[in-house]
């Protein structure tokens, strides 16, 4: 006979990653890091 | 063809559509001209440079060494939950089908060669990617290099081979320009790349196992996915196939949704008694825990 059991730990991770999602975003972490990518990276092509 | 080799064959397949699409940037490869439009303010899942002329999505790693070594921040929260969202839905199932790198890798170790060794013994040395992704990813990028208090993404410019495989080479294709620029770090991060390509053709995914960051996060999170491998202990044999042909030197008898498990779905397919299952439709957050009966 088995029972079925909620996954605590998976949705605590997962409701964890989207509250830092969230956060992050309100932070401007966004703007960070897309004008760093869609700039050539010159330390990611060896470049200096 | 049998089973095993079609569900490969279905995995490169699916390896290879991850990788042209999260690269379909054609006319950055024809010009040199990095895609800059908004689909760059989203990260790929796996270890994919932003560099690349042909990128749509932004790299995770690259985008946490880019918060880290900002002045403005510590570390990206952003990123990290993105990682802890992805790792929480299908874990380390991103290196098994979804990493360009880990595609490269398959196929490199695809290519005929008198002896393939084995990594068993070596199982130890894969802590290393958390060390590199403690140092490297998040406390490297934060010591300041400059009089702006700037830090620099260290392991984007140290180690990562994926940075010269997807963009330097294809950029010193096109531009005369960066091709003069290339210096001593390129030639040291070029050795780097030669060393992983030469050592995946005789050792399997020697990048993912030891040294990839990203590997390390998703693997932390690979007990604690929603999608998980499952293992019927009274319909296992102990034939000892599932673990002979896991090439991530994994035992799924032990530990089905082992940290090192990429998650390829080779023991499901060999395994004679279908004791190995990936999960069904509608699996979700539930688990059924069977009691113990005193089976070994």
């Amino acid at each position: 006979m088995s029972r079925p059991s909620f996954r605590w730990g998976t949705a605590a991770v997962l409701l964890l990653g989207v509250c830092l999602i969230v956060l992050g975003l309100w932070r401007g972490e966004l703007a960070v890091y897309f004008a760093k990518s869609i700039n050539l990276c010159l330390e990611c092509v060896g470049i200096g | 063809m049998d089973r095993l080799h079609l569900h490969r064959l279905h995995r490169t397949l699916i390896q290879g559509a991850v990788t042209v699409l999260t690269n379909a940037y054609l006319d950055g490869f024809l010009t040199g001209r990095l895609y800059r439009g908004p689909f760059k303010q989203l990260c790929v899942p796996g270890l994919n440079c932003y560099s690349c002329p042909g990128a749509l999505g932004s790299c995770p790693i690259g985008a946490m060494q880019a918060l880290a070594s900002s002045p403005s921040y510590t570390v990206s929260v952003l990123v990290m939950g993105f990682l802890l969202v992805v790792g929480g839905l299908i874990g380390r199932l991103v290196c098994g089908f979804l990493c360009p790198f880990g595609l490269v890798q398959d196929l490199l170790h695809k290519i005929p060669f008198p002896k393939k060794f084995s990594t068993r013994r070596l199982r130890p040395l894969t802590w290393l990617k958390y060390a590199i992704l403690v140092v490297f990813v998040l406390f490297l990028p934060n010591l300041p290099v400059n009089f702006m208090g700037m830090g620099e993404p260290a392991f984007c410019k140290y180690l990562c081979p994926q940075g010269i495989l997807e963009g330097a080479l294809p950029l010193a294709v096109v531009s005369e320009t960066t091709r003069e620029a290339l210096g001593i770090l390129f030639r040291w991060k070029f050795a780097i790349l030669l060393s992983v390509v030469m050592l995946s053709v005789v050792i399997y995914r020697p990048f993912c196992k030891y040294l990839c960051p990203l590997g390390a996060v998703y693997g932390a999170t690979n007990h604690l996915s929603v999608y998980r491998l499952r293992f019927e202990t009274e319909a296992c044999v102990r034939c000892g196939k599932c673990a002979a042909v896991c090439k991530m030197d994994c035992d799924p008898t032990r530990d089905p949704n082992d940290s090192e498990c990429i998650r390829c779905g080779d023991c499901v397919q060999v395994c004679p008694t279908a004791a190995l299952k990936k999960p069904s439709i509608g699996a979700g957050l539930r688990a059924r825990v069977r009691p113990y009966r005193g089976i070994e």
